[in-house]
């Protein structure tokens, strides 16, 4: 709907400030750029406060009686909870080097979209109740009332942030809008405001594992359609465990992988690569969820969706936990997931079966990145691969978010592209690794109908493709991120249309030569390959 | 609007000294009640603000990495933009403190076509920043000759260094070096927050107004070096005797004098209850200060509590047909 309406009009971008000060708050629901509420049934499912039917653009919010008293309250132990949050309220001195930092502002314009201001619209509330110059100086001191219009101000701007971080990369004490929206976010919880795009997916995934709500039985027959199609490109018939107990190695991906597409190919390349090393690993129903909404509504519920992943890893018995390609996923694991739900005690510290890799860097989370995982195999020899079946791709790479400012992994998935596509050229240098620019999707703001918010969110990232597709011919963009898979597609389509979105692993797949398979006449995605560029190689390559 | 109020606040702070101290002969009051209470009130704040953030514990592990991670042993990890030593962390926080490292990095997008993102590097603010903290520093420790007897050779090198002009004019007293940069980064941070006007919408009074406050400051203290000279060793004299607890009056000293103290008093007073404690706050930013070996050392939240989970019986309960339908093993049949 409003996808449509953005292509007809193009999207305007204009960065002078509005003459009214931000302190009074505005604020318009204007379709396209926000997000539905959760509905109740989700909500009394996970026993969230609040449950109730609202829509934002209407006047009453449904708010509890004591609204003010609980979102103060809420403050107050949060502030006592996280150093976080009382320093990076207290020490900003809106130098303003964040302003355009910010791939909402950038694509919209709009000055509370500068994560100084967004902080802001918080910080003055802040300012009001918990500190002695906006006790006495009120609004000289820039401190505001906490009113219903603020509470809606909050409403749209931390559900218009997707908690990307590279605002803190460049603030000089680091301050992380990320931990701001976080707790706006749970202050909102505590009166029933999140939004159904994060909340469906967590109730989703705390009763049936995964945030798609597919059931075991359906899990199952997915693999086996995976498994048909694996076995119909390359000829190979591969093995797929699910709860398989005494597997040496739990493999968690999010479910996106086994149900969205472009997953869908990574997906048939990680059955690939885990068929090629024989691999003694099990898949699991239970934790069929790698991602985590809970992580976009609160800690807690983040911690309780986290636990499967342990739990189950335990109950199976097996040795260590390996990760699919997933951004916010690794966030969690990387740096909560022990906090959550440690000490894993009960697993081992992760060693490559094929190259007896210890991986060290993971040895109390237990947990090991598939790129990681791969870059080891590829850089001891025990992988072949045939770049020429990825011929037909000119490929740059997209830093997700949490992975590089959250984890670092920057290096790992280009040493597998540059191993397994021919063509592969990097974006400008403002715009990757830790500087990368989000899809504009991220954080559960993924939904359609806040569409012209993620075409002006991804703005900054698609601008960066354009000059690469313009430079080299770019033609795929390759993520290691499921929202990224999911979201970048319409983006691009929109702002740089002729390039397509793949994962490393589909292309690891793609180009890996596997015992036993036939000439593959097409890639993961049944696209005939391009036979002028494509060897055929032998059939048995051991 | 905000800016008039703080231009507002520093007339009154202005007034106040000249009235009080000039007009009404308060000296007492401007130069020894006055500054033993705002040493007193920056003393006891700033370590109160501290300790209040520092008791706060920090629940998660959450480093901003902005480089590679230490995983694979042939990829080579960035141990200062993602620490994986004490030692990394020492180094990410020193060029962040020393050099504001982050501050560097920062560029301005510019629309070159209406769909088209332009990066340029901007390093006017952070030259702006450097130029500012840096001769504060110097400008403070060249005080540091009204605290100490005798004074080590440190300093004394330090003022030689900063007058270094002063060689050129023999009669003439010419301002230190630092009190042109200071000067010149003052009035550039004050004036990008009134001309750039995505700047002067995010400020707020106080933004203003500390600006103002320091340049105040500054000015005054040029005034009395080149053209309004005080009695240096009579100021000296006043600032043992304060030290001592044996408070005295300053001699030869005039209304600038007074001002200068004034303003000084009242910024170290204010500074605990303002944004300048970003000072004390880098150090203690988690995003800065933690290693990022978030998988290879466990992050323990000290205020963990047990949560409701879905747990795998329960799971098992509620899906047990589906599974055996597919033939997927299960714990009880």
């Amino acid at each position: 709907m409003s996808e449509e309406s953005g292509k007809d009009k193009p999207l305007e971008i204009d960065y002078t400030p509005p003459a009214r000060s931000w302190m009074e708050p505005a604020v318009e629901f204007r379709k396209g750029t926000y997000c539905y509420p959760a509905a109740p049934k989700h909500e009394k499912y996970l026993d969230l406060p609040n449950p109730r039917e609202w829509q934002p653009a209407e006047g009453d919010w449904k708010l509890p009686e004591n609204w003010k008293e609980t979102v103060l309250k809420g403050m107050k132990d949060r502030l006592k909870h996280y150093r976080s949050f009382q320093l990076f309220l207290d020490i900003c001195v809106r130098c303003g080097a964040c302003a355009d930092k910010c791939h909402f502002f950038i694509g919209s314009g709009d000055p509370k979209n500068m994560p100084v201001l967004r902080s802001e619209l918080l910080r003055s509330v802040y300012r009001k109740y918990f500190t002695l110059s906006g006790k006495i100086l009120g609004k000289h001191a820039g401190a505001r009332e906490l009113t219903e219009k603020v509470l809606k101000e909050w409403f749209y701007y931390f559900f218009q942030c997707t908690e990307c971080r590279r605002c803190s990369v460049f603030c000089p004490y680091g301050i992380d809008t990320c931990e701001i929206t976080m707790m706006a976010r749970e202050l909102l919880n505590l009166l029933g405001c999140n939004i159904n795009w994060v909340l469906e997916p967590a109730s989703n995934c705390y009763r049936t594992g995964n945030h798609l709500g597919i059931p075991p039985n359906a899990f199952k027959s997915t693999v086996d359609f995976a498994v048909e199609e694996v076995k119909d490109i390359t000829g190979v018939q591969v093995e797929v465990p699910i709860n398989r107990k005494g597997a040496e190695i739990l493999f968690v991906s999010p479910s996106a992988d086994y149900f969205g597409s472009p997953h869908w190919y990574t997906f048939l390349g990680y059955l690939l690569l885990f068929h090629e090393i024989g691999l003694d690993y099990t898949w699991s129903s239970y934790a069929s969820e790698g991602g985590n909404f809970g992580f976009f509504h609160s800690a807690e519920l983040a911690k309780r969706l986290n636990a499967k992943i342990y739990s189950e890893a335990n109950r199976l018995g097996v040795k260590w936990i390996l990760g699919g390609e997933c951004g916010h996923m690794w966030r969690v694991i990387h740096q909560y997931m022990d906090t959550f739900n440690g000490p894993a005690d009960f697993l081992e510290t992760p060693v490559s079966p094929v190259t007896k890799t210890i991986f060290d860097h993971a040895k109390s989370t237990k947990m090991v990145h598939i790129c990681e995982f791969t870059a080891d195999l590829i850089k001891n020899n025990r992988l072949k691969f045939d770049p020429g079946r990825n011929a037909k791709w000119k490929v740059s790479y997209h830093d997700s978010c949490n992975i590089s400012r959250g984890m670092g992994l920057l290096e790992e998935p280009r040493f597998i592209l540059r191993n397994v596509v021919p063509e592969f050229y990097e974006m400008p240098e403002n715009t990757i690794r830790e500087r990368t620019f989000c899809c504009g999707s991220g954080s559960g703001l993924g939904s359609d109908e806040n569409m012209e918010m993620r075409l002006r969110g991804g703005f900054p990232r698609a601008n960066a493709v354009k000059y690469v597709q313009e430079e080299y011919g770019v033609n795929l963009l390759a993520c290691i991120c499921a929202i990224d898979k999911a979201t970048l597609p319409p983006l691009l389509e929109y702002w740089v249309p002729g390039v397509e979105v793949g994962g490393v692993h589909e292309l690891v797949g793609n180009a890996l030569v596997v015992r036993g398979e036939k000439e593959r006449t097409t890639n993961l995605r049944s696209e005939p390959l391009n036979s002028s560029v494509s060897p055929s190689l032998p059939e048995t390559v051991s | 609007m905000g800016l008039w109020y703080s231009i507002l606040g520093i007339l009154v702070l202005l007034l106040l000294v000249i009235v009080g101290a000039e007009g009404m002969g308060l000296y007492a009051l401007f130069t020894i009640f006055i500054p033993y209470a705002a040493v007193l009130l920056f003393v006891i704040g700033f370590i109160y603000r501290v300790l209040k953030w520092a008791s706060a514990p920090v629940p998660f592990h959450i480093p901003t990495v902005s480089g590679q991670q230490k995983s694979l042993s042939w990829i080579k990890p960035d141990n200062i933009n993602s620490p994986f030593t004490a030692g990394g962390v020492v180094k990410r926080l020193a060029v962040e403190i020393l050099f504001f490292r982050s501050l560097l990095k920062n560029e301005k997008i510019e629309l070159e076509a209406p769909h088209k993102l332009l990066f340029r590097t901007s390093t006017l603010l952070w030259l702006g920043a450097m130029a500012f903290h840096w001769s504060l520093l110097a400008i403070g420790v060249r005080h540091l000759r009204f605290f100490l007897e005798p004074l080590p050779d440190c300093i004394v090198v330090l003022i030689r260094v900063d007058s270094i002009f002063q060689g050129f004019f023999r009669l003439l007293p010419v301002p230190y070096i630092t009190d042109f940069l200071i000067f010149f980064a003052l009035a550039y941070l004050f004036f990008r927050r009134v001309v750039y006007p995505q700047v002067r919408y995010i400020s707020i009074p106080s933004d203003y107004f500390v600006l103002l406050l320091l340049g105040g400051i500054a000015v005054s203290g040029i005034l009395m070096r080149v053209l309004y000279k005080q009695d240096l060793v009579q100021v000296k004299e006043w600032v043992m005797a304060m030290l001592r607890f044996q408070p005295m009056l300053p001699k030869g000293v005039t209304l600038l004098f007074y001002i200068h103290l004034f303003f000084v008093s009242f910024l170290a007073a204010y500074f605990p209850f303002s944004k300048l404690m970003h000072m004390p706050g880098i150090f203690l930013s988690p995003t800065r200060n933690l290693m990022n070996t978030s998988r290879s050392e466990r992050h323990v939240n000290p205020w963990d509590y047990p949560v409701k989970v879905h747990t795998y019986a329960e799971y098992e309960d509620h899906f047990r047909d589906a599974m055996k339908e597919v033939g997927l093993p299960v714990e009880k049949e």
